[in-house]
């Protein structure tokens, strides 16, 4: 089984916010919750750099740990996806995640945030596949129609990289060896320090 | 001549120096293919080491996500899912052990001249509501919070997801309502009882003899409240403060604080729910079964004359009335009229 993973090559993004639109349209994700962003460090200097970053689907993930309430699980590709029906909106997740991916649709806590919302890595949540009850509450089920994530899938430099881990790796690594450089995979020391094997 | 030599000069000090720092500058790109770079795909460096939090620009209207990654988080999830559990735990269940320990060699604390039969006003109604309200609030919040903190590993396996969530989402919204009657409840105890808590030398003797409660008979003189009693009304307030800071930062998140500041919160509402919790423990034991008549205080207000002789003499001294139990009930100055603080023991044996 492949274990899916993302992979932004920043010395090929462009900011473009493509990727982060893509998402929002996709998934008809409300007003105010971002499940992408991009980061640029450096803005304007010298070695400026854009990341798209959103959900890692770490292994062993922080916010499944932290989660009072027990709500998330991880699907047979490695995704990181959690249940809307049992998420109380405490908000310990965002605390705990390494990258900032949980989302919340109230900015107070008093009378709970909402249930909170990510990236599901287009993999939906666990109603049926692909139903509207699962598109209303997690956006559509690509990984279950047989296709990758959408904000990847469309990156007009290809920078980000969406799919098994091993293949992502080894296409990005190509990649450096061509050109000769290369700063690194995002966030893959915090996200997947454990199967380091790769 | 001269002026083309003028023009010409700058011009050229304009080349010098773009040629002699530009490849500066594109090093710091590192987009540039130099000896170092690797030339075998096993050499590619996937897991590069990021120092620290890394935080950048995002064009999007929250501040939050322009970190890209925060280690911190790590830390916090070690305290939540382990250290604030054992710290917790231990503290709380240690409290209940020592009194559980105490009481079998201690027993109840007796009134040793036996009851009276005639009581002291201790507390006014006013006195009574401020009590009952922070306690019954605090023992709800403490529920309900730590049903958050220890419900995973205790009670998911026993109810299942579904109840344990619907649990914790009535528990959320007692929590958040019932903050407020218990601040309230707090301030109030501190505006009323204040003044009879502020330390003074007696304290130290009453610490030096350990409040009297390892040795029976040995009764050292306090005051309204003794320096036990003192020190529970300061962790209260202080840490009900302290709880209601980091309560409602938790509550208003990031209003205040980033990140960082949220996990602060939560760490010192744990532990600050550890030590309450620990001290409120001993302060029901002695207020319930480990003191013979210490319940009225707060039950009915009225305490035992005798009672009162034995634990807070300094106190009733203030009142003017007799300190000795050898005195009989019939030897309190009634004077004329009512005597202002006693009454008739409504339950005296
Ligand atoms: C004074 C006002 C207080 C406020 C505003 C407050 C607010 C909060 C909030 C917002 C949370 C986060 C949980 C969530 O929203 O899902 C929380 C958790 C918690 N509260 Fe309070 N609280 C207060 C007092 C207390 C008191 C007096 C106690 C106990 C004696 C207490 C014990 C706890 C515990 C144990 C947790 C769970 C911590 C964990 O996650 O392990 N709180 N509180």
């Amino acid at each position: 089984m492949a274990r899916m993973k993302f992979l932004c090559d920043s010395d090929r993004c462009i900011e473009c916010n493509a990727c982060v639109t893509a998402c929002k349209n996709e998934h008809e994700v409300p007003w105010g919750i971002n499940r992408r962003r991009v980061v640029t460090l450096n803005d304007g200097m010298p070695g400026e750099k854009s990341i798209s970053m959103a959900c890692m689907h770490c292994t062993d993930a922080p916010c499944a740990a932290v989660c009072p309430v027990d709500c998330f699980y991880t699907t047979a590709d490695g995704v990181v996806l959690h249940s809307k029906e049992l998420c109380i909106g405490c908000g310990y997740c965002f605390y705990a995640c390494p990258f900032g991916a949980p989302q919340y649709p109230n900015t107070t806590n008093f009378g709970g945030r909402g249930k909170m919302d990510k990236c599901t890595f287009c993999a939906g949540g666990p109603e049926e596949d692909m139903t509207m009850v699962e598109y209303h509450g997690y956006g559509t089920n690509r990984l279950a129609e047989g296709k990758l994530p959408l904000c990847a899938e469309m990156c007009s430099t290809r920078a980000l990289l969406a799919g098994d881990g091993d293949i992502i790796a080894d296409i990005y690594k190509e990649r450096v060896v061509r050109r000769g450089y290369g700063s690194g995979a995002w966030g893959w020391s915090t996200a997947y320090k454990n199967d380091r094997a790769v | 001549m001269t002026s083309f030599l003028g023009k010409l000069f700058p011009a050229i000090l304009m080349a010098v120096f773009l040629l002699t720092t530009a490849p500066a500058a594109y090093a710091q790109l590192d987009q540039r293919v130099s000896p170092a770079s690797p030339s075998t795909k096993e050499e590619v460096e996937l897991y590069e080491q990021l120092q620290g939090k890394l935080s950048g620009y995002v064009s999007i209207p929250d501040g939050k996500l322009a970190t890209l990654v925060q280690p911190e988080g790590r830390e916090w999830r070690d305290f939540r899912n382990y250290y604030g559990r054992i710290i917790s735990a231990v503290m709380m269940l240690g409290m209940l052990a020592l009194l559980g320990v105490f009481y079998l060699f201690r027993g109840k604390i007796r009134i040793a001249a036996g009851r009276a039969g005639r009581t002291v006003t201790r507390f006014m109604p006013i006195d009574r509501f401020a009590h009952w309200l922070t306690a019954t609030s605090f023992m709800i919040l403490a529920l309900t919070g730590l049903v958050l903190s220890f419900g995973r590993p205790l009670l998911i396996p026993v109810i299942g997801h579904e109840a344990f969530t619907a649990l914790s989402t009535y528990g959320k919204y007692s929590h958040n309502f019932l903050s407020f009657p218990f601040v309230l409840g707090v301030l109030l105890m501190l505006v009323l009882w204040i003044k009879d808590n502020i330390p003074e030398k007696a304290d130290i003797t009453w610490i030096k003899q350990g409040g009297g409660f390892l040795n029976n008979g040995s009764h050292p003189e306090a005051g309204r409240f003794n320096a036990g009693q003192k020190m529970i009304f300061w962790t209260i307030i202080l840490g009900g403060l302290a709880m209601a800071v980091s309560g409602y930062m938790l509550m208003f998140p990031f209003y205040l604080t980033g990140v960082g500041g949220m996990q602060i919160s939560h760490i010192v509402h744990l532990l600050g729910t550890a030590v309450m919790v620990s001290v409120i423990f001993g302060h029901i034991y002695i207020g319930t079964v480990g003191m013979e008549g210490a319940f009225d205080a707060m039950g009915n207000g009225e305490v035992d004359l005798n009672w009162a002789r034995e634990h807070h003499a300094g106190w009733l001294k203030t009142q003017g009335i007799s300190t000795d139990t050898r005195d009989g009930p019939s030897k309190v100055p009634t004077g004329g009229g009512p005597v202002p603080g006693l009454g008739q023991h409504a339950g005296a044996d």
